[in-house]
């Protein structure tokens, strides 16, 4: 599988990631959107951490979550594919919404939003100190 | 039945304390920022302490205390640390009940999986790693008559250790009881969703410790576990969690040039061969729990057997006697003894799991039994508890792929063995995996050809100190519960000494 392009996306409105055109004209659907819950707390975040970021994880204890750092704390590289850069009213910089390479191969018919719950943690993502933890719903991909 | 008194409450065996700080240097020491947490438990979501909220400070002051305290430490005997492990081992033997119920409360698990499996296998992790360090011999190598290569075990000196709430005393003494026989001085950190249990273990055993050698400090991933994972002043960082964490604490790691322990979990294939189905007898009966075992501790084990693979020939009797098996699972209060599935550990654990059996819906998988939030009503109303779910579904299914960490089996059928081990080995990790079948070549053929670093076969979730453990692919680096483990913990010193009067003429 090959990372998807991460050419600036089309501006939209609202929050979430915009869905995006690949070469051949059609369009890239999109992938991944945020819960006005969700919205909020990343506006808090961002307030407190500065531009933000998104790494899906996988396996034991706190895995199968989203973990959201300070954009660059986590480095990817050739195997993170990016599922999209979500856009919210009030956060400058669009928010990047990473997954290794490998898991998408496994997720790649579902689309993700992205909510909040209370919870306690936990790994080092930034939110867990609030009390409350970033959680993924996902529904299939119509197309 | 029994039930054992909630701590704090007429009649129980354990409290805790209303508030906890971290222990440094033999001491308990307050949050050099102030804050602090509230720590509730899963059984009844209500608070029961608060915990120190560590930060960056207060790790580098435990930091401190384990430097101070490890190079006198690490010249110990061997045979002194040995002592000070089996005296541990006996002061929670004693102890044992107290400290089941310290687990129960903390982590949500039933207390009969506490008392016949934490707690002992805990006790005896620190006796076997008395007997490994004890029993541990350096080598020489006779290069030639008179030049000999010595190969001396050091400890690292200061080592880190970050601990999972699956099995929060368990996890820290398979981590604790190596890094202490090797002579290292450890800074621990608790999960935030379990920090207490650690603490009452230590009012048990502090005065047994030299000031420094075992540090906690508490608090959250991102304000104390970072810091503490990113130091160069650790020489090693042992982690058990998920493989995004995983990676930060290599890339951490990466930058000082410093090794890593590595525990990141699984999506463990559950294979059963037709012949199970054999004969209605003792096998069949032990099998059919093997299916169940993935209710263990509600499924919040980093190998439950969480993918049953069942060959077709069989497939509709067994699974039918699966499902049954299930059904006849007790769930409840964590603290009464006939119950065999407690509470989630945390209400974000409990969302999670629900969002799964949405998911696992949406793709088509079908519930056979449970699915659902379990309203167990009355003092558990505000707890976290699922009920215990079988799937059946197809292995491309993202309920099949990704940990749920939840008392969730989903189960598919396979036609022969070639297709079993493709199915068993079409995951991204590698941790366990379980094999049942009455023929003893295809067990061992196909205990071979699973991608895993543990293969039960014939049996599942035990976990004996001397039996090796760990990941491959993505689940992991490194083996724990073994003395293997020694080697994770201490570096190797080469004495390289010549005995010989001449020189080697080339100056």
């Amino acid at each position: 599988m090959e990372a998807r392009p991460q050419g600036a996306p089309a501006g939209r409105s609202g929050d979430g990631a915009p869905a995006r055109p690949v070469a051949d004209g059609r369009t890239e659907p999109e992938r991944v959107a945020v819960t006005p819950a969700a919205a909020e707390l990343l506006r808090m975040l961002t307030g407190k951490h500065g531009p933000l970021m998104f790494h899906q994880s996988g396996g034991c204890c706190d895995g199968s979550s989203p973990m959201c750092y300070e954009r660059g704390e986590f480095r990817t590289g050739d195997s993170d594919v990016l599922l999209g850069e979500l856009r919210i009213d009030g956060v400058p910089d669009p928010v990047p919404f990473w997954m290794s390479a490998a898991q998408f191969a496994y997720w790649s018919h579902t689309h993700l939003t992205v909510d909040t719950v209370p919870g306690r943690g936990s790994g080092f993502s930034l939110e867990a100190p609030e009390g409350v933890r970033f959680l993924i719903r996902s529904r299939l991909l119509e197309d | 039945m029994s039930r054992y008194a909630a701590p704090g409450t007429d009649g129980a065996l354990m409290s805790y304390q209303p508030r906890y700080d971290h222990w440094i240097g033999g001491s308990y020491v307050a949050p050099k920022q102030g804050g602090y947490f509230e720590n509730p438990t899963p059984v009844t979501g209500a608070v029961f302490t608060e915990i120190a909220r560590g930060t960056a400070e207060d790790v580098e002051r435990a930091i401190d205390a384990a430097h101070a305290a490890a190079p006198a430490w690490g010249r110990t005997p061997p045979a002194e640390r040995a002592q000070l492990l089996n005296q541990i081992a006996q002061r929670m033997e004693a102890h044992l009940e107290e400290l089941a119920v310290a687990e129960s409360w903390e982590n949500g698990k039933p207390i009969r999986e506490a008392l016949a499996a934490d707690i002992p296998l805990a006790i005896d992790h620190f006796r076997y790693f008395a007997a490994a360090i004890r029993s541990q011999e350096g080598s020489l190598s006779q290069i030639d008559e008179d030049t000999v290569a010595y190969h001396f075990h050091e400890p690292l000196g200061v080592v880190a250790q970050i601990i999972p709430w699956n099995f929060p005393l368990l996890m820290a003494a398979w981590k604790l009881a190596p890094a202490l026989a090797a002579g290292n001085a450890v800074v621990l950190k608790p999960a935030e969703q379990t920090p207490a249990s650690i603490h009452y273990w230590m009012s048990l055993v502090a005065d047994l410790l030299p000031p420094g050698v075992v540090n906690i400090v508490n608090g959250f991933g991102a304000e104390a576990g970072k810091p503490l994972a990113a130091s160069a002043r650790v020489a090693k960082v042992a982690f058990t969690g998920e493989t995004t964490t995983g990676r930060l604490i290599m890339q951490y790691a990466s930058e000082n040039l410093k090794p890593v322990t590595l525990e990141l979990g699984g999506k463990s294939p559950n294979v059963f061969f037709d012949d199970v189905s054999a004969a209605d007898d003792d096998f069949l009966d032990k099998a059919l729990e093997g299916f169940t075992m993935f209710a263990l501790n509600q499924g919040e084990v980093c190998t439950c057997p969480s993918r049953a693979l069942i060959q077709r020939s069989h497939y509709r009797g067994f699974l039918d006697a699966g499902v049954a098996r299930t059904e006849a699972i007790v769930q409840g209060h964590p603290l009464d003894t006939d119950t065999m599935v407690g509470a989630q550990a945390s209400n974000d654990q409990l969302e999670k799991i629900l969002s799964y059996l949405d998911i696992g819906q949406q793709e088509g998988a079908r519930v056979l039994t449970g699915g659902v939030r379990a309203e167990l009503g009355g003092e558990l109303e505000g707890g976290y508890y699922v009920r215990p779910t079988v799937l059946e579904g197809g292995n491309d299914m993202r309920v099949f792929q990704e940990e749920i960490f939840g008392p969730v089996v989903s189960v598919t059928a396979f036609e022969d063995f070639d297709e079993a081990v493709r199915i068993a080995n079409d995951t991204l990790y590698g941790l366990g995996a379980g094999v049942w079948t009455r023929d003893g070549a295809r067990a061992y053929r196909a205990g071979r050809a699973i991608q895993a670093g543990r293969v039960w076969t014939n049996c599942y979730h035990a976990y004996p100190a001397h039996a090796a453990f760990g990941g491959y692919k993505q689940s992991g680096i490194g083996r724990e519960n073994h003395q293997m483990m020694l080697d994770h913990y201490q570096q190797t010193k080469n004495l390289l000494v010549s005995y010989a009067p001449q020189k080697m003429g080339l100056f």
